[in-house]
């Protein structure tokens, strides 16, 4: 037992949730007792969704306690593929459910004779994966049904699409402001007369799903979903992966770099639009001009979220604006080699921890002049008097924004600036406001 | 639909698939109510999400409140429950140093079988803090029964003998008695000489300003209640004699007030529960009659809060208005709505105990005979796919459901109303009639000003 207040990821299911409700038509049923279906409100709430979360409960009261779920779960399933028509149903246990041990496999195989759909069970240990290890398991799951399922009829000629296309994976819902970055890499793409093949999970049919193989690359911009099915696809049809996220300058000049030499482009048109735009974007002066005008050098920070958004933006502020980090961390512990490994050189101190107290103390003791983190960061913060800005999940209803502001790419640049400065901005006008008060 | 002045209500039952919240929400605002409490909700990291994301900022206001997680070792018993349990409850001691700790069992502690009842009591002993054991989950119960659960436990803490009494006693024996408190003491005393506490005590958590006007209201009727269940300390909890009167303010406290009556042998007021001016007058008029008081004022009263409504009910008369259910107070509300001239074709409700509601299902079916109104189909453990073909069938004009609807039903010209904020909102007592009026014209009113502007369905 522990004693917990604040966790920074969720529970498995809810990761496997998220993927299940970012593919079009696949519907999830949680094997679950009433109230653990808080995901949809989420959903419903933060994404703003029009359409009802396709994940409902095969409830789990005292009498499946008593007697077992019988024919609950596969009645449940049945229901479902009559009411929805789904591609896919995927039954998912939850914490209080899987310790119940009952044959849940058992219930899919028997409720997929009786289905149009596909039935699958979520393959996740509840007590030893958390939301983000659980979505990229559970991606690498349906694709690889998919794929095997779709084997004996399908194209195992490897058929390559005729221009340089790749697959975009990784996005799904309630994901850190990843539909404005999708809509980024898709200007990117476009511009760079890529096509995208498939952009999983997001917006995915799975019976789209078997046409991954004919993508010339995968890109996999956020580490925490996706490797796991690039390394599937790798591995079975030889594809090349690019596992960056392209934030801030240096990542994102490397990010186009490497797509170019991965897909092996010849093609001098691409070289030119990348060229020209890498110039312009490369002009630091505008960076540099403003971070003169706010004394940025003289600047510390604390940076703490997700491994990828961390190591990201730990290299942006240091090397291009030019912040000292003063300590950078992360949650995602099953990361922590890789996040060691890319941001040793850019900051002073690492720190790999789940425990927000062990954060909020570091915050009080070394009293940076900004902190970027997660909202409890945020909140930290604001009880500190640090000026805080929001980089990584979990996030609040603020952090799902009407108005484009892509994390990525050429935007990306101006969103983390506009950040950067406006919170660090809005702590001097408070203190200046004080100034003014005490003289009056 | 159904027959006007068809005089008895028809109840039907449902799957039980529908949207609610876990009954561990309920420490949300049971610990804001008894401030000197712990609550530590034994369950996993599924537990702990939901109250970190449903408690909204509360969650970062240092509240007291924690998870003990349960890990793997715990869950195949490699580790000692108690040990663990003690362990964590030092350190809530030595951090907060609480009047009380609560443990909530959730579904977790329920299937692994956890004996919380029996570690309570000797953990009690070993670290000097009262421990209340209350099995708020999610196998057994919904939403706000998870107070319930919670008010039925402390029923055993509340002492049988008047502490007042004791206190006094304390007082004089002492050498050197506190000035302040002997004063206030006499002064208390003197109060009561005037109005001598009726052995009345009433349950239900409410606001500190709600349980004053409730007890104001009573008091110009010259009934002066004993006590409250819960009180703002734990160490206030109120005296309870055999034979004493009791009388809930909430629709969902079935348990609590059971417990009460075969537990302390309390006779219970089944009164209609004080949610409008209507159910308000209801409740101290059925309280009055047991005392053997003649109400008055209270056709003023109410008549005036009626007249004060008179912005609002234009707007929602005639308007229908249909109920998902997940609090349990959708009987109260919609009988409230009835008379207020709305029409309710259909009122979900997660578990009704007719003997509890008795009164308050009594006046649900007076109000419509009353407003020449269908009654509606009350529907317990309803089946959420069910109801919404239902409406999309009827299009009423307003719903009240979760978050988790809410959205996709706006988006397809239906409007909402979320039920959780009349948890959370003040709508007891005659004059917050007013804000129940003003939650559920929010939207009636939003969409005067929308439609004209042409979007009506926002989904393909």
């Amino acid at each position: 037992m522990k004693l917990a207040y604040w966790m920074y990821t969720g529970p498995a299911h809810i990761g496997t949730l998220r993927i299940a409700s970012s593919f079009k038509n696949v519907h999830a049923i949680m094997h679950a007792p009433l109230g653990d279906d808080y995901f949809n409100v989420m959903r419903s709430m933060l994404e703003r969704e029009r359409n009802y979360t396709p994940v409902t409960t095969s409830v789990v009261d005292r009498n499946v306690l008593a007697r077992g779920s019988q024919e609950k779960v596969i009645d449940n399933i049945i229901r479902k593929d009559k009411e929805e028509q789904p591609d896919l149903i995927l039954l998912t246990p939850t914490c209080t459910s899987s310790i119940l041990q009952e044959d849940l496999q058992n219930f899919v195989e028997q409720a997929s004779l009786n289905s149009t759909a596909d039935v699958l069970l979520a393959d996740v240990n509840h007590y030893r994966v958390n939301e983000l290890q659980a979505c990229d398991k559970t991606l690498e799951q349906i694709v690889r049904f998919y794929i095997e399922k779709g084997k004996t009829n399908f194209i195992r000629e490897n058929l390559k699409t005729s221009l340089p296309s790749i697959n975009l994976i990784g996005i799904s819902s309630l994901g850190f402001h990843n539909n404005h970055d999708t809509r980024e890499f898709k200007k990117l793409f476009n511009d760079l007369n890529i096509r995208i093949n498939c952009s999983l999970p997001q917006g995915t049919t799975v019976k789209s799903l078997t046409k991954l193989p004919a993508a010339w690359a995968n890109i996999v911009p956020y580490r925490e979903l996706g490797v796991l099915t690039s390394q599937y696809l790798s591995k079975q049809f030889g594809l090349l992966s690019l596992i960056l996220l392209p934030m801030g300058n240096i990542n994102f000049n490397r990010f186009v770099r490497n797509l170019i030499y991965n897909l092996k482009v010849k093609n001098n048109e691409i070289k030119k639009i990348t060229n020209i735009k890498l110039i312009k974007l490369l002009n630091l002066k505008w960076i540099k001009k403003e971070s003169n005008k706010t004394n940025l050098k003289t600047k510390k920070a604390i940076i703490f979220g997700s491994a990828n958004h961390v190591a990201a933006l730990t290299k942006l502020l240091n090397k291009e604006v030019g912040l000292e980090i003063i300590l950078c961390g992360t949650y995602c512990k099953s990361d922590s080699n890789w996040f060691i490994e890319q941001v040793q050189n850019y900051c002073t101190r690492i720190l790999v921890t789940e425990n927000h107290t062990i954060i909020s103390n570091e915050i009080s003791k070394l009293k940076p002049d900004i902190i970027f983190g997660t909202q409890m960061e945020r909140h930290i913060g604001k009880r500190l008097g640090i000026a805080c800005g929001v980089i990584s999940s979990p996030i609040h209803i603020q952090n799902f924004p009407l108005s484009y502001k892509p994390m990525i790419g050429y935007e990306g640049v101006k969103t983390i600036m506009d950040l950067l400065f406006n919170t660090l901005n809005l702590k001097d006008r408070k203190t200046s406001f004080m100034l003014f008060k005490d003289t009056i | 639909m159904n027959q006007i002045n068809n005089s008895t209500l028809t109840f039907q039952c449902e799957t039980g698939n529908y949207h609610t919240f876990c009954p561990i929400s309920c420490v949300a605002w049971l610990y804001q109510k008894i401030e000197d409490s712990f609550f530590l909700v034994i369950g996993t990291k599924t537990c702990g999400y939901f109250l970190q994301n449903s408690m909204g900022v509360m969650i970062f206001a240092e509240p007291r409140y924690a998870m003990a997680e349960l890990e793997e070792g715990d869950i195949s018993a490699q580790i000692n429950d108690y040990e663990e349990l003690k362990r964590l409850c030092t350190q809530i001691k030595n951090d907060r140093n609480p009047s009380v700790i609560v443990f909530i069992g959730t579904c977790t502690t329920e299937i692994i079988k956890m004996d919380l009842e029996g570690i309570a009591p000797k953990l009690e002993a070993e670290i000097g803090i009262p421990i209340v054991v209350a099995r708020a989950n999610g196998l057994d119960y919904t939403f706000t029964q998870g107070e319930d659960t919670v008010l039925a436990s402390l029923i055993q803490r509340c002492p049988s003998k008047d502490r007042e009494t004791e206190k006094i006693n304390k007082n004089n024996s002492s050498l050197f008695p506190s000035l302040s408190i002997f004063s206030k003491n006499k002064n208390e005393s003197n109060l009561s000489q005037d109005k001598p506490n009726l052995p009345l005590v009433l349950f239900g958590s409410l606001p500190n300003s709600l349980t004053n006007q409730l007890e104001h209201e009573l008091e110009k009727q010259n009934i002066k209640i004993s006590g409250w269940l819960p009180t703002k300390n734990y160490k206030e909890l109120p005296v309870i004699h055999e034979g004493d009167y009791v009388c809930g303010v909430n629709p969902y406290l079935a348990r609590t007030a059971t417990n009460l009556i075969r537990r302390r042998k309390c006779k219970l007021i089944s009164a209609p529960f004080p949610i409008g001016p209507d159910g308000t007058r209801a409740w101290i008029e059925k309280i009055c009659s047991i005392f053997n008081i003649e109400p008055t004022g209270l056709d003023e009263r109410e008549k005036a809060v009626w007249d004060s409504l008179e912005n609002y009910l234009p707007l929602v008369k005639g308007k229908s208005v249909f109920f998902m259910g997940d609090n349990l107070l959708e009987l109260s509300i919609a009988r409230f709505l009835i008379r207020c001239g709305m029409i309710v074709p259909e009122i979900g409700i997660p578990y009704l105990h007719k003997r509890y509601q008795e009164a308050e299902i009594k006046l649900l079916e007076d109000t419509c005979r009353k407003m020449q109104v269908p009654t509606p189909l009350i529907i317990e453990k309803p089946d959420n796919y069910e109801e919404l073909k239902r409406i999309e069938q009827y299009r009423p004009d307003l719903v009240i459901t979760g978050m988790a609807n809410a959205n996709p039903l706006e988006a397809r010209g239906i409007n909402t109303k979320w039920s959780v904020e009349f948890t959370f909102a003040q709508i007891h007592g005659f004059s917050n009639a007013r804000d129940i009026l003003e939650l559920v014209t929010r939207s009636l009113r939003r969409k005067n000003y929308i439609q004209q502007l042409g979007w009506k369905e926002l989904v393909e």
